[in-house]
């Protein structure tokens, strides 16, 4: 470290523990203007942002994963390792290293600050949240630690934007200040000692006040209150993602008609307009018809996530999630597939284990999401008689069929984990350890900076790709065009893919008909009811009254053991672009998507006939 | 009892008692766990509060108190440590 010679300043990371604050004081240092990628190669997020120096230059500051160690256990741990020692290809190591201490944690913060320092590369310390441990009763002195690291420290709190210009003027003077002054390199449980000692150190004067945060927990983690008060949290937000969002969906899709009105108004007819109509207008609807839900979702567990609540959730359902292999981590992300499996699968970031998430993402599509809601309903209204069953006859038959399918979602899904766990997904789990952090107030400017960010990243990376599968339907199923006179759709490249997929299904009970419907339901799962109507010639402007004349046309067409299949089949089938899409992009890649696809498509082959042909025996 | 120094694995030491962990099957515990564990200061020789405890089934799993921090783990860990109570 002795032929240093100084490094023009062109980048520099944050480092630090989980829970340091250091996404906040990276909001704070770079503003809204940040970009959000992966690593090379893996699922880890890359936030980067420019940051402006006191001499008006900017350098390129990342805010590295958190972690407790250079010793990586997690992808996430193994990322900030390779950054900072600069062997992730593609990925120059920063120039300097701006180290994140929870002030008032600092014990456990100092023992991978140290370990950080010892590399010897320009440092600075930010000793972070200085008023929550001001709050806790904590009064400490940076100058003693400066001088027990031997690197800058500057006192921040991020939220309150105190300290930034000070830490910034730090972090442009370190590369001419040189490394630090070589520390002897200690191994973890001497950093730990050495930690503790000047933690004590620096303390001018405790107070012992009752944290607010236990106090908080008594009731929040109480073995009765605390899981009643999750359930109805969890119910608020169910109900705002399932419900509030309709509303705002319904005006999204009612703007883009009265887009494809205009364009109809404005172009002469021909397969230019509809092209534009029906393909790729139809394929913005379909993209942004998910932006309430990813909006409201998302808000929610920002919110959850940034008051320390969300470590809570999962230490309650943590119980539940383990019998099936997984960990509490796992519960929001497979609640909110209930609405829709898409800011479902987006949610599972906030699961650290990668086999975990993995085996969140890859059942979070058997969730039964809002759009199979249309299908279950015309099938279940068409085929299965509305009348009282059981004692006292409060319980209608059709509740129960629907009831039964969410059921048989749920048990699909912990079933497949349970396999998953054993096999694809095998290994080392990281079980269920977990700092919980402390109660804070979220910050509105990092709420809205993140909302922005998760919405961009759906729109840009998922809605690309459903557009373009969209127009790809479109143009399936209006090529080649029919002569004259001819249907369409049976002369389209979808009607001769129906013909083949008709000898394939058959064996489940369905007829070309269903084949045909399953073609562009493939973009999502509601359109099946469309497009049978289609089938079947029923339209109508209005949507329940296609519903009724649809589920009459049905009954002449279909026996109730195909219907039954049909409802088996929905359980199961990936029947949505959008899922697929998010899965690509949260997964970095073709493989686990093809997995999904395959396993589900195949589960929803063999249950659509096992229903079938237990159906049939049973003479239904 | 008390008067001497009981002995117990975590996991059986009651809420809000202070103890002192004296050893650690490290071997029970999957790799990244005891790293994971010990990257959190839970190691021979911390002091050690149980703060909370699920209500399903084996009251699994267990918040800890370890220094200034929280932290969550399932019973497997806990039964992995010896503590003394203090």
């Amino acid at each position: 470290m002795n032929d240093f010679s100084p490094v023009t300043l062109r980048s520099a990371a944050l480092v630090g523990n989980p829970n340091a604050g250091k996404s906040a004081l990276f909001n704070a240092l770079t503003g809204a203007r940040q970009k959000i990628a992966n690593y090379p190669g893996v699922t880890v997020e890359r936030k980067s942002g420019r940051l402006a120096l006191p001499d008006g230059a900017s350098v390129e500051l990342t805010d590295l994963p958190g972690s407790y160690g250079l010793d990586a256990t997690s992808p996430d741990e193994e990322v900030t390792r390779r950054v900072i020692l600069g062997e992730l290809s593609g990925v120059d190591a920063p120039d300097v290293l701006v180290v994140v201490l929870d002030a008032s944690n600092l014990e456990q913060h100092l023992v991978f600050a140290q370990e950080v320092i010892a590399l010897g590369k320009p440092c600075v310390v930010a000793l972070n949240m200085v008023d929550l441990a001001e709050r806790d009763g904590l009064v400490l002195d940076p100058t003693a630690l400066e001088s027990a690291l031997g690197v800058p420290v500057i006192p921040t709190v991020a939220v309150r934007r105190r300290g930034l210009a000070e830490l910034t003027a730090a972090i442009a003077a370190a590369p001419a200040q040189g490394p630090a002054h070589p520390r002897a390199k200690l191994d973890e449980v001497e950093r730990r000692m050495e930690a503790r000692a000047m933690a004590e150190a620096m303390i001018i004067s405790e107070s012992v006040k009752h944290r607010l945060h236990s106090r908080a927990d008594e009731l929040l983690l109480n073995p009765w209150l605390g899981p009643v008060f999750l359930l109805g949290l969890l119910f608020i937000v169910f109900q705002a993602v399932f419900a509030w969002a309709a509303p705002l969906q319904d005006g999204l899709e009612g703007l883009v008609g009265l887009l494809i009105d205009a364009v109809k108004g404005a172009m002469p007819a021909g397969l230019l307009r509809d092209f534009i109509t029906d393909g790729a207008l139809a394929g913005v609807g379909a993209v942004v018809v998910f932006l309430p839900q990813i909006i409201i979702l998302f808000f929610f567990i920002l919110v959850l996530e940034a008051t320390g609540y969300m470590a809570r959730a999962a230490f309650i359902m943590d119980r539940m999630m383990a019998g099936v292999g997984l960990s509490g981590r796992s519960f929001i992300p497979l609640l909110s597939s209930f609405a829709c499996a898409v800011p479902g699968i987006m949610a599972t970031r906030s699961i650290t284990d990668p086999k975990d998430r993995l085996t969140t993402i890859l059942i979070a599509p058997l969730m039964t999401c809002s759009a199979r809601l249309p299908v279950y309903a015309v099938i279940i209204a068409a085929f299965i008689p509305n009348r009282p069953v059981g004692p006292g006859g409060v319980i209608g038959l059709q509740g129960l069929v629907l009831l039964g399918l969410y059921v048989a979602g749920i048990v699909g899904a912990m079933v497949v984990a349970l396999v998953l766990r054993r096999s694809v997904t095998k290994g080392a789990a990281s079980g269920f350890i977990m700092e919980m952090p402390k109660y804070q107030l979220p910050r509105l400017r990092d709420l809205g900076l993140g909302l922005f960010q998760r919405a961009w990243i759906f729109l840009r990376r998922a809605g690309t790709m459903i557009f373009h599968v969209t127009i790809i339907l479109w143009l399936l199923l209006n090529f080649p065009r029919a002569e004259v006179g001819k249907d369409q759709v049976d002369a389209s490249f979808a009607g001769h893919i129906a013909n083949g997929l008709a000898v394939l299904v058959e064996p489940i009970g369905f007829n070309r008909d269903i084949a045909l419907a399953l073609i562009p339901s493939m973009a999502a799962r509601e359109v099946a009811v469309a497009s049978l109507a289609t089938t079947y010639a029923v339209a109508s402007d209005d949507e329940d009254a296609t519903a009724h004349q649809l589920a009459s046309q049905l009954k002449t067409h279909w026996s109730l053991p195909t219907a039954l299949a049909f409802l088996a089949w929905f359980v199961f089938a990936p029947q949505c672009i959008s899922t697929i899409a998010v899965t690509r992009r949260e997964t970095n890649g073709w493989k686990w998507p093809a997995f999904m696809l395959a396993y589900l498509f195949g589960l929803a082959y063999v249950f659509a006939g096992i229903t079938y042909w237990a159906a049939l025996a049973l003479g239904l | 009892m008390d008067s001497q120094t009981p002995l117990m694995t975590l996991d059986a030491l009651p809420l809000r008692r202070r103890a002192q962990i004296t050893a650690v099957d490290w071997s029970a515990l999957v790799d990244e766990e005891a790293r994971r564990l010990r990257a959190l200061g839970i190691d021979v020789g911390a002091q050690i509060t149980v703060s909370h405890r699920g209500i399903f089934a084996g009251a699994d799993p267990l918040a800890v108190q370890i220094g200034r921090m929280t932290v969550a783990l399932r019973r497997v860990h806990a039964r992995a440590m010896q503590v003394e109570a203090l």
